[in-house]
């Protein structure tokens, strides 16, 4: 095998659709691989923490569909990743059955369906622990403490290549993933075939976020990899689109704080003398990645944890004397707060929309609020009956604020609703760790089934 | 030649997470050109960017000025990780815009 083409339709399956389109002209163009991760991090601490998806069943569905039946049609693997945003376990078996339902509805022929869990035991890891294996913090986290994995309700491991390839070896025309690098599910595929790593991650690398590297901007349309012994070429297949060497030399530094290379369990891709060159209008050939293995394959863990209960409310200002004097209106409200409630045990949080809501302590214009405010008021306490009160306490008191020189005297602020609403449970990340294991498979257990025909 | 704002000489000014702790910021110009008279400017480095968004150097991770793409880029550390009660920003998107008006000099 010269080449192996993969597609990716999607670069989060699930959080908004896949763009019909240019997935058929993708489709068209005869991809050896239809592969997308559907998840990340960046939908914060609450899906993983409860156990739910943030993207709505139906867009899941409408996704899987048309890659289930595009696949089975080639005849070609389909390969998804993270499974419903988080790849906790619950989400593996959720696409797992969508993937079983759609077989029997649209009467496809037998294929072998593989899958692999991601979760992490908290037993297992407090073992391994206490046998001296320190699971070390990324990113400014500190080591892993007893006190933060008590604290913690739901961890899952990223995986690399190694569950994908040891489930291809095993014949799976379909794969569900839990947790997964996004990359290494399209590393995966090229490294089954013999690619080597050098060329594979990288492939991985360009295609993990779909159209991110084409331009002009536009999420969610269909782009062609394809992996050769020494490169890699990348194709927009929406007609308005194009792979330049811009958009791909930019989408390697797209959510990265180095721009120059990428962590696998495993090892790292090195892209420090990566050339990029275009040779048509509308792909981009990469040669000169590198992919430089690690000595002990470390692998990701993420885990978060409930901090409590949460209600918002929501009110204005327009007085400018009180939009001046906006924080002692809050300051009033807190002291109520804590006359209530004492100094600890819950949290109060106030964002003031048009002056710092969106940037908080980085915000450079802070000293110069708009000529109103929108103020977002969150409490969060350990049960429901608290966490309402307080934030209504939070909330209501700033009506009372007393300000010596306020002309208006029938109330600080205005309520667009009279009440507080129930919002998600609040969680936060606990785990931003790695682990070190003997063999990539130890955290991912395999399973196949034979579904259809 | 006259003084340009940043958002003048740039194709993309954009923030993004980079993982759940730090929030990454990209500045990415059409042609060499620009890139090069930015970057000859000194009006992005890690102080001045520091400076503009008021916190320690030190929360500044990385500063990369990347020929590749044309782009200048840095990473800053989160005061608490993304989607904690609070956290105004979940994905880190709307942090950029206080570089959109730096003035470049001609």
């Amino acid at each position: 095998m010269q080449t192996l083409r993969i597609i990716c339709p999607n670069g989060h399956l699930g959080f908004a659709p896949l763009r019909t389109e240019s997935f058929q002209l993708g489709v068209a163009a005869a991809p050896d691989y239809i592969a997308a991760d559907s998840g990340s991090d960046d939908v914060g601490p609450v899906p993983l923490g409860s156990d739910t998806s943030t993207s709505p069943l139906a867009w899941q569905r409408h996704d899987l569909e048309q890659m289930l039946l595009a696949s089975r049609k080639l005849g070609v693997p389909m390969i998804i990743g993270s499974a419903g945003d988080t790849g906790s376990n619950s989400r593996v078996d959720l696409y797992v059955g969508i993937v079983k339902e759609l077989a029997a509805q649209h009467g496809l022929k037998k294929f072998r369906l593989g899958w692999f869990y991601s979760e992490v035991d908290k037993g297992y890891l407090r073992r391994r622990m206490q046998a001296g294996e320190t699971v070390q913090g990324l990113d400014g986290y500190a080591d892993l403490t007893d006190a933060e994995l008590d604290a913690t309700d739901r961890i899952v491991a990223m995986a690399g290549v190694h569950p994908y390839v040891e489930l291809l070896r095993r014949g799976a025309d379909v794969i569900i993933g839990g947790r997964s690098s996004d990359a290494a599910l399209f590393a995966a595929a090229a490294l089954h075939h013999g690619f080597p790593a050098d060329t594979a991650y990288y492939l991985g690398k360009v295609l993990e976020c779909a159209s991110f590297c084409a331009e002009p901007y536009g999420g969610k349309e269909t782009v062609l990899g394809i992996v050769s012994h020494d490169d890699v070429k990348v194709t927009a297949m929406l007609p308005a689109q194009r792979c330049t060497v811009a958009s791909v030399a930019g989408h390697a530094m797209y959510e990265r704080s180095n721009p120059y290379e990428e962590l696998f369990a495993g090892g790292r891709l090195d892209m420090t003398d990566c050339r990029y060159e275009q040779v048509d209008e509308r792909t981009t050939r990469v040669t000169g990645s590198r992919f430089v293995p690690s000595e002990r394959i470390r692998v990701k863990l993420e885990g978060a944890g409930k901090v409590g209960e949460r209600f918002v409310g929501m009110c204005g200002i327009r007085d400018p004397y009180t939009i001046a004097h906006v924080d002692e209106v809050i300051g009033w409200a807190r002291a109520q707060v804590r006359a209530r409630f004492g100094d600890s045990g819950y949290e109060l949080h106030y964002k003031v929309y048009g002056r710092d809501g969106v940037m908080g302590d980085l915000e450079p214009l802070r000293d110069r609020p708009g000529h109103e405010l929108f103020i977002l008021v969150q409490g969060v306490a350990p049960t429901r009956e608290m966490a309402e009160e307080l934030t209504l306490t939070g909330l209501r008191q700033m009506f009372y604020a007393r300000l010596p020189d306020v002309k208006g005297t029938a109330g600080s602020v205005s309520f667009p609703l009279d009440e507080v609403l129930p919002a998600s449970a609040a969680y936060r990340w606990t785990l931003n760790h790695t682990l070190a294991v003997d063999d990539g498979l130890e955290l991912f257990p395999l399973h196949t089934a034979d579904v259809g025909g | 030649m006259s003084t340009h704002t940043l958002s003048e000489l740039a194709k993309t000014i954009r923030s993004k997470n980079a993982g759940v702790n730090k929030i990454t910021f990209d500045i990415i110009f059409r042609d060499r050109e620009n890139y090069e008279r930015v970057k000859r400017s000194r009006v992005l480095t890690r102080e001045s960017v520091a400076a503009l968004y008021r916190i320690p150097p030190e929360r500044i991770s990385d500063f990369v000025e990347y020929d590749p793409a044309y782009a200048i880029k840095f990473t800053i550390y989160r005061l608490t990780p993304s989607g904690s009660a609070g956290d105004g920003d979940i994905f880190g998107a709307q942090q950029y815009a206080p570089l959109l008006d730096l003035v470049v000099p001609a």
